[in-house]
């Protein structure tokens, strides 16, 4: 049954939501010190970036689904960045027995 | 130079042709190293010996086949090619796994049989009582299934994936003794090394194959030959990528690293690893794609045939310093490869196969005299040998019949293959590159003689008392001697065999007839060139080490006083990145301390001349308080800005993620506002 | 378009249910003491875009979402939050002194974002029709026009395994290399 749906969706709500999701990931990197929660911050922040991707691509329809294959490439460079990322608090975390970047603060004056 | 295109169509013969029994089924040689892996995984560790038989067997299946198409194929002649449709990308691009069945992948197929079975056999004796012996055999034939993968591609994915699996199965391989860290960074740069080189073959296989609309060799042989226009836009940047593939693979210049670092596997893996698999892979992929570059890229072709060249000339002369014998036998690889690849670049499509043909034959063989070598001394260093023909006559007599073969010495098969390589040179007029071949193969006769003399001459020097090897490891040996001495006859230039014709001519038989740019006849005058080379080589190799035996490693050292740290440290290519630091280093510091001396030096004192002059006329013309007043106004207001700035470096991500994000809010505020 | 015609349209109440869902647990994830728990909010975030990209008929994109992300970039979280040994109780100092400030530039980058897009799209829709985007499509476009994209990508992907492989394993001391040896 083709069931028509979104027809009555806006594109701004969809744009709002990824703007509300982008400025709450913008808090957590900004607050929070536990070196894991800043990337999951960074997730959100991807996160909501698809969500923009995908909504344009429905309201501008591109016949190579260009929004829908920007956002899988988007997912897999966010995996390469959580692999690398986790790699490197891990190394931190060895030599300082800590994972608060606020304690990293070795490159100051 | 005779163009191909015009070759193919004088001869008539191109497209597929029925294959008949032993080609429609040639897919079993595929697969059974495959299923031979999976028995050993399940059933090795109960053998006799532990997973061996396995693998034995099923190369000995592989052998019957690839035997009876050789000889079918030869008598008969034709190409044919079975695929199976896997997938596809919407309507275009199809994925296909099948083989190939034409002169260059039976001769591969051969090749991979024969040595595989006999380096089988070999590690069979040589493996015994070793650790992990079931593992070691089942990489070992997913190492030589993963090969004939390869050359039974009938397209570039299933190359690809053999490509990858061969790859895999030699970092395993390199890595067997993974208890020393040593071996554990061999395998890893191997396979670094590689897949640094690998980005460019995937890359070049995608451009080429969208170009060409399919993945199939025989498509980018018909594409290339019609010079079809989309392809030869891409042509350059394409072959270029696969040729950096090839490079890495048969560890051209400068990717020859991994090759030496190679050797800390088990010997049988460096015999089957130098002689059909793995570093043929490069050649075999410029050979099978080599109508892309002999009618589209051909502005390539000269940087090919300098690559070639300088691994030819330059790493043989690394082998003439190394200790271990089986780094003579690496380097020795690398620079015979440096031929092939020029006398594939040069045009010489069948020269530089039956080269690697023959090679095959007397460098498997080599290695496995090497192996048998270290085995009964227990070392792999030259120094620790010496004498060792009185010992072990078997081996010493085949490895000098492989030596000399090696080194080009007629009526030996590495004579005929070398003299053919010499003779399309000089026809195509790379007279450079011919010059330096000859002189390439002054070093191997050099080097070939040294390692023979210092290992099997003199007397002993090492410890114990070294005896024969079991028959399992000299069976093999005699084996091989046989086609290294005779294989050669089978491309006697001019003269046909009857009822079977001229090897390379049924080599340059493809889908598409390839033609080939080599003279007709034979060449005596290079022939006779390239035997004085040789022969000069062995003349001063049993000259300089041949003698007592007492002070053979010292004036090893001594008569090249000033390459030899050279060699020693392999051109300084692992020193390569530090040498770059040193180099710069020094100058850098030197323009800092001019810099300093003279510019800031300069400032300061002309500042200071001035303030001395400026303190005079204002102790001279103001009121010194006054002056004392205003100075430390300034300087407490500097110092208190300095410290507020200072503040501002924190060190802290998170402030500067803050300042960041608020800054780049009002910028676009502002600009919001403007607008 | 009448408020009452959007309110009236179903769809439109997934959304806002789906909408209150993401937004509470994003702003747990940046405000929960507990580290687990954030990661765990986190899930609820990301299938609620999952949810999201469905309502947008990106059903393909949306089970990649589920399948990398939940399944496998929040195992890896979590295993660095247990590897690193945060501390996976209640935690107040989880977050810094600096919550009022990044709370009003958060919600000044909100503000500023949303005027943006309200100005420009006005009450622009969505144009989704009834069937899903065929992945056949997305294949083609993945494999076709953005191949060399796609092929950069997966490199990316490649290094980044080697280059994470590098910086985490630790070399032996002398003494545990001392114990390896022995054994």
């Amino acid at each position: 049954m083709p069931y028509d749906v979104g027809s009555l969706m806006l594109l701004n709500q969809f744009l709002v939501l990824g703007a509300a999701l982008f400025s709450i990931g913008v808090y957590g990197l900004l607050v929070r010190r536990n070196a894991v929660l800043v990337l999951l911050s960074v997730e959100l922040m991807l996160n909501a970036v698809n969500i923009n991707l995908i909504a344009f691509e429905s309201a501008l329809v591109t016949n190579a689904a260009v929004g829908q294959v920007f956002s899988i490439f988007v997912i897999t460079v966010a995996a390469a960045e959580v692999g690398f990322g986790l790699a490197i608090i891990l190394m931190i975390f060895r030599n300082r027995r800590s994972a608060n970047v606020d304690e990293l603060d070795l490159m100051r004056w | 130079m005779v163009s191909s295109y015009v070759l193919a169509a004088e001869e008539g013969v191109a497209g597929l042709v029925e294959g008949g029994f032993w080609a429609d089924t040639a897919g079993i040689m595929l697969i059974t190293p495959f299923i031979a892996f999976l028995a050993i995984i399940a059933l090795g560790k109960r053998m006799k010996y532990e997973g061996g038989e396995f693998a034995v067997a099923s190369m000995a299946v592989n052998l019957v086949w690839a035997t009876a198409l050789f000889i079918q194929n030869m008598t008969e002649g034709g190409s044919s090619e079975v695929t199976f449709p896997i997938g596809g990308i919407g309507s275009g691009l199809q994925f296909e796994l099948g083989w190939m069945v034409d002169g260059l992948s039976i001769m591969m197929y051969f090749l991979v049989s024969f040595v595989g079975l006999l380096v089988f056999i070999y590690a069979v004796g040589y493996m015994h009582g070793d650790i992990r012996v079931t593992w070691f055999f089942a990489a070992f034939s997913l190492f030589a299934g993963s090969m004939l993968l390869l050359v039974g591609a009938p397209n570039l994915v299933q190359l690809i994936i053999g490509w990858e699996g061969v790859g895999l199965a030699s970092y395993l391989l390199i890595g067997h003794y993974w208890e020393d860290q040593e071996n554990v960074n061999a395998g890893n740069k191997a396979f670094l090394v590689n897949k640094v080189a690998d980005v460019g073959l995937v890359l070049g296989a995608i451009i080429v194959a969208m170009a060409v609309g399919d993945f199939g060799f025989v498509e980018l042989s018909e594409a290339s030959f019609a010079q079809d226009p989309t392809l030869s836009a891409v042509a350059v940047v394409g072959g270029l990528l696969l040729f950096l593939g090839a490079m890495g693979k048969s560890a051209q210049f400068p990717f020859h690293i991994w090759l030496p670092d190679a050797m800390a596997g088990p010997t049988p893996v460096s015999a089957l690893m130098h002689a059909a698999t793995m570093v043929t892979a490069g050649i075999y992929l410029m050979a099978r794609t080599f109508p892309l570059y002999q009618n589209l890229a051909s502005e390539i072709r000269p940087w090919m045939i300098a690559v070639g060249a300088i691994t030819l000339f330059v790493i043989g002369l690394l082998a003439l310093v190394a200790d271990d014998l089986k780094q003579v036998l690496a380097y020795s690889t690398v620079s015979q490869l440096g031929y092939m690849m020029t006398a594939v670049a040069a045009g010489g499509y069948t020269a530089g196969l039956f080269h690697l043909f023959t090679h095959a034959f007397f460098k498997g063989l080599l290695f496995l005299g090497a192996g048998s070598v270290i085995h009964a001394v227990h070392s792999n260093n030259m120094s620790d040998m010496g004498g060792l023909r009185k010992y072990m006559p078997r081996t010493y007599t085949t490895f000098v019949i492989a030596s000399l073969s090696l080194a080009g010495i007629i009526p030996l098969a590495g004579f005929w293959s070398k003299d053919e390589i010499l003779a399309t040179l000089d026809h195509e007029g790379y007279m450079v590159v011919f010059w330096i071949a000859v002189a390439g193969a002054f070093v191997t006769a050099l080097y070939m003689t040294r390692a023979v003399a210092l290992t099997f001459h003199g007397t002993y020097r090492g410890e114990g008392h070294p005896h024969e090897s079991p028959l399992s490891m000299t069976g093999p040996l005699i084996a091989l001697a046989v086609p290294s001495a005779l294989v050669g006859f089978l491309n006697v230039p001019g003269v046909e065999i009857p009822g079977i014709g001229n090897f390379t001519e049924w080599l340059a038989v493809r889908v598409i007839p390839m033609g080939d740019n080599h003279p007709e006849g034979i060449a005596w005058n290079l022939a006779i060139i390239g035997l004085i080379a040789a022969g000069a080589g062995i003349v001063l190799g049993w000259a300089l080490f041949a003698r007592d035996a007492e002070t053979q490693v010292a004036r090893d050292r001594l008569e090249v006083p000033r390459l030899y740290p050279l060699f020693r440290r392999k051109y300084y290519m692992d020193d390569l990145a530090l040498g770059i630091v040193d180099a710069t280093r020094g100058p850098l510091a030197r323009m800092i301390d001019w810099t300093n001396t003279y510019v800031i030096d300069g400032v300061v004192n002309a500042t200071g001349g001035m303030g001395l002059a400026l303190g005079r006329f204002v102790y001279g013309g103001l009121d010194q308080r006054g002056v004392d007043g205003v100075f430390n106004g300034l300087s407490v207001l500097i110092d208190g800005l300095g410290s507020g700035m200072r503040r501002l470096q924190t060190g802290r991500v998170q402030q500067y993620a803050t300042a960041f994000v608020s800054g780049a809010l009002v910028l676009v505020i502002v600009l919001m506002v403007l607008r | 378009m009448t408020v009452d015609a959007w309110i009236a349209e179903p769809v439109n109440w997934v959304f806002s249910i789906v909408a209150v869902v993401i937004l509470f647990t994003a702003v747990r994830v940046v405000t929960s003491p507990n580290v687990v728990h954030a990661a765990l909010y986190l899930v609820a975030a990301l299938a609620g875009s999952a949810v999201m990209f469905l309502l947008l008929s990106a059903e393909f994109v949306a089970l990649v979402l589920v399948l990398v992300y939940i399944g496998a970039v929040l195992v890896l979280f979590l295993f660095g939050i247990m590897i690193t040994r945060a501390p996976t109780g209640f935690d107040e100092g989880l977050s810094n002194d600096r919550k009022l400030v990044s709370a009003a530039i958060s919600l000044v980058l909100l503000g500023v974002l949303s005027w943006a897009s309200l100005s420009a799209f006005g009450t622009d829709t969505v144009n989704t029709v009834g069937s899903p985007t065929a992945t056949e499509i997305l294949g083609d476009a993945i494999l076709g026009r953005f191949v060399i994209p796609f092929e950069v990508v997966s490199f990316i992907l490649l290094s980044a395994l080697i280059g994470g492989i590098t910086v985490a394993r630790r070399d032996l001391t002398p003494l545990e290399e001392e114990e390896r040896k022995a054994v």
